[in-house]
């Protein structure tokens, strides 16, 4: 009934009342007559649209870059009159947090190359855009993250311990072992396990952020929430990528999409990666809220995320798009030589002439929060932080034996269930020969 | 895709890090010394070639000789190929022949698809066919049907390649064998190379074959080298498709393996010999589509046993179609029932001794040919 209504209307010779037009104006357009001198006919496809006699193609080149907002100069002042400076605690904790970030990973780094864990990838030069989002994001939201955003669990709460038990493959691991390692994921943080695949995560938080929407209109007593999600501006290349913003948008979903263009995708530019006006460009594209920000510009991030969180839950809920600028000091992961593809003067440039720690450092030592004495002593307590979680993790037991026969399925099938038996039975009967010390609870795991 | 693991699945190759701790239970089989006689003359004429060169020469030739024929993929150009196997190509042929893409398998390989409609031969490289599920639709729905769909006017001559299954500490995700998901495509060829003779001939057969071919290769597989006689360095070598090549010769037991798995058997076998002196024969399948059936009924006729193994998941895979096969031409002559040795039902764990035991290895073959020849 509900969809044979607009076609009854536009047969019919009357035009349609007030209230069926309210009801259905936003499905569609009703006028197809013209009248003279009309700037514009309401094609369906293009509402606004314009009639010219000029033939002209646009071109990205016509319109002057999105700008990239702000609101810290490099010497640490605030140069954005129109925000409230950030909280002195919570730029502290930031501050620690970002200093956190880069100190694991550089243990992490080295202890890779020892052969102590298989993998590890680092966020040098990107601290600041997931500690800066993730600090503007609440406890309820959502994150869908990519791999290279140790900043955002920090930020939540995901402790070094937690890190460690993931990197080794303990028993204190969420994943059980299952996973590479830096794939975090942590049901009480919110945060969905990290997959390899690039950019599936993209289309995911939309209909994530799609279902928390679709919560709220049956529950209005649940708080508000959003989806952040984060990708890297190759993964924007990704079919994934498209397909995700034009849903997101036609759907109204109330999710973030925290960009971080750091102008490498392994060993790929962005000049080989894309040609338009990097990333940002594409939001508008697809009619979607869109801010390019300084990623090495902490509160900047901050600000343009709590705007855009804000926005996201405005009138039911819509998607918003953030590009952090920064710049990959690091190289890909343990896997990639990146002085191979660029010359190491540049990155040290980068290293030196714009950093998110030694901004934010700077605007911290000039509301005399921060000094030489108190960086030493906040660096050596956690390197030592660090270095204590690392030796425990590397001693903790690993997960129980009984870890191997679950989660293939949501129940065990009769078929596992009878293997783990057969297991159970053959370290009853052979005792000596097993030594299952190092698993938690030994052989009782396997029980019933 | 994915390239996460786009990186991480470069672990293996970044030889200058090879992890201390993994390398205890990573056993990389050498061939026995017996195996790697066999079959070739002594000669000076025969070299040694790792994989990875053999399958560079492959390309080099091909590309040399037909101009029609280029390769694209993510970091094939200026970072000479995540693993290497492209190296030094850009260089050769210019970055007219030798393409690098962004990273979105999709619109590459549905790119090479097109120039294949257009009457080009494009080599897709995929950074591992892990990634290849991002363009599994190019794959089969247009590179693979649209010959026939077209009434034929459409020719794909297109080869897909890069490396499959599991690797080394790449978890679930980076971790799996699509021989089986390809086998099964009307119109779809499939190769399987285990050595390096068979990497560069079926590589360079591929890339000649009027149809769309999936090379599937194995990362733990690069860096291992093989004797190479005179005739396969030549440019003019190619493997036919097709056949399996029959890697030891023996009376008591058939293995049918392919890939990674070849080697592991023949040293399976020469265990077995030592210690029980049972002569097993090991049948490389080189060929996934078109089967080569026929040396497995042929086999199976002398040796009255039979054992498939592969590194896929157990069910519906390669294992299953060789069984199934060999009990429709060959069931009079089995005297036990076939037996397949598989991967394990499970996704792909990531912590090394469960990594382990997830796929077949020496002993697992060792322990399951002895049991059905009840030694």
């Amino acid at each position: 009934m509900k969809t044979s209504l607009p076609r009854l209307v536009r047969n019919g010779n009357h035009r349609p009342s007030a209230f069926l037009r309210t009801l259905h104006s936003p499905r569609w357009s009703s006028s197809l007559s013209q009248r003279p001198g009309a700037a514009g006919v309401t094609f369906p496809g293009a509402v606004n649209s314009k009639f010219t006699s000029a033939l002209t193609f646009e071109h990205p080149s016509t319109y002057p870059a999105i700008p990239t907002y702000r609101c810290t100069s490099p010497d640490g002042h605030l140069i954005d009159g129109t925000i409230a400076p950030c909280p002195d605690g919570l730029a502290l904790a930031m501050y620690e947090n970002m200093i956190s970030v880069s100190i694991m990973d550089l243990i992490m780094f080295d202890a890779q190359r020892q052969g102590r864990l298989s993998f590890y990838m680092t966020s040098q030069g990107e601290e600041g855009t997931c500690v800066g989002s993730a600090s503007a994001l609440e406890k309820d939201d959502v994150v869908f993250s990519q791999y290279r955003e140790a900043g955002v669990f920090v930020q939540r709460g995901y402790q070094l311990g937690d890190f460690m038990a993931q990197l080794f493959a303990n028993r204190r691991d969420g994943g059980k072992g299952r996973n590479m390692p830096v794939h975090y994921g942590s049901k009480e943080l919110n945060i969905h396990t990290i997959s390899s695949p690039l950019a599936t995560q993209i289309p995911q938080a939309a209909g994530a952020a799609y279902a928390l929407k679709m919560q709220r209109l049956q529950n209005p007593d649940l708080p508000p929430r959003v989806v952040a999600c984060y990708f890297g501006e190759g993964a924007a290349s990704e079919g994934d990528f498209h397909a995700a913003l034009n849903i997101a948008a036609t759907r109204s979903c109330p999710v973030i999409f925290i960009c971080r263009n750091n102008g490498y995708a392994i060993s790929t530019p962005t000049l080989e990666q894309y040609r338009g006006d990097g990333i940002a460009s594409r939001g508008t594209g697809y009619g979607i809220d869109t801010i390019r920000v300084d990623g090495n510009d902490i509160f900047a991030v901050r600000e343009a995320t709590l705007k855009a969180r804000a926005l996201a839950l405005k009138d039911g809920g819509r998607p918003v798009l953030i590009e952090a600028m920064s710049y990959r000091i690091s190289h890909h992961s343990t896997s990639d030589d990146s002085f191979a593809y660029r010359a190491r003067v540049e990155v040290e440039d980068w290293k030196r002439r714009d950093n998110p720690i030694t901004r934010l450092r700077k605007y911290l030592e000039n509301k005399g929060l921060w000094n030489d004495e108190r960086e030493a002593e906040a660096r050596t307590r956690i390197r030592k932080d660090v270095l204590k979680a690392f030796g425990e993790a590397e001693k903790e037991l690993k997960p129980p034996l009984r870890t191997m026969f679950e989660d293939v399925y949501e129940e065990m099938t009769p078929e596992i269930r009878a293997q783990m038996g057969e297991l159970r039975e053959v370290l009853d009967t052979y005792p000596d020969e097993y030594d299952v010390g190092e698993f938690e609870g030994g052989r009782d795991s396997l029980e019933k | 895709m994915s390239r996460l693991l786009r990186p991480a699945s470069r672990i293996v190759s970044a030889a200058s890090v090879r992890p201390v701790v993994r390398s205890a239970f990573q056993s990389f089989p050498r061939i026995p010394a017996i195996v790697q006689s066999r079959g070739y003359a002594k000669e000076s004429g025969v070299k040694e070639y790792t994989v990875r060169e053999a399958l560079n020469e492959a390309l080099a030739e091909e590309l040399e000789l037909n101009p029609k024929v280029f390769i694209l993929g993510e970091e094939v150009a200026q970072y000479n190929g995540a693993y290497k196997v492209t190296k030094g190509l850009l260089d050769r042929f210019g970055e007219k022949r030798v393409i690098d893409s962004p990273i979105t398998e999709s619109g590459f390989c549905g790119l090479t698809v097109g120039a294949a409609l257009a009457g080009l031969h494009p080599v897709c490289e995929f950074m591992t066919f892990n990634f290849a599920m991002q363009a599994i639709d190019q794959i089969i729905n247009s590179a693979a049907k649209t010959h026939y769909m077209s009434g034929g006017i459409q020719p794909c001559n297109i080869t897909f390649r890069g490396p499959n299954g599991f690797a080394s500490g790449v978890a679930a995700q980076h971790s799996q064998d699509y021989s089986a998901w390809y086998g099964s495509i009307p119109g779809l060829k499939v190769v399987s190379p285990w050595s390096a003779e068979d990497a560069k001939g079926l590589l360079k057969a591929a890339i000649r074959d009027p149809n769309p071919v999936c090379v599937l290769e194995n990362e733990l597989l690069y860096g291992q080298s093989f004797p190479m006689s005179e005739a396969a360095q030549r440019d003019d070598f190619v493997i036919p498709f097709g056949k399996a090549k029959i890697e030891r010769a023996g009376k008591d037991l058939t293995i049918v393996t392919q890939s990674r798995c070849v080697g592991q058997s023949l040293i399976a076998a020469e265990a077995l010999k030592k210690k029980y002196g049972v002569e097993i024969e090991v049948i490389n399948l080189r060929s996934i589509k078109p089967l080569d059936i026929e040396s497995i009924v042929k086999s199976v006729k002398k040796t009255h046993r039979l054992m498939a193994v592969e590194s896929g998941f157990p069910a519906f895979g390669i294992g299953a179609e060789i069984l199934a096969l060999t009990m429709e031409y060959a069931f009079d002559y089995l005297d036990a029932p076939g037996v397949r040795v598989t991967g394990a039902e499970v996704p792909t764990p990531y912590a090394a001794k469960l990594e382990d035991m997830a796929f077949p290895n020496e002993s697992v073959i060792e322990n399951y040919a002895k049991k059905l020849l009840r030694l």
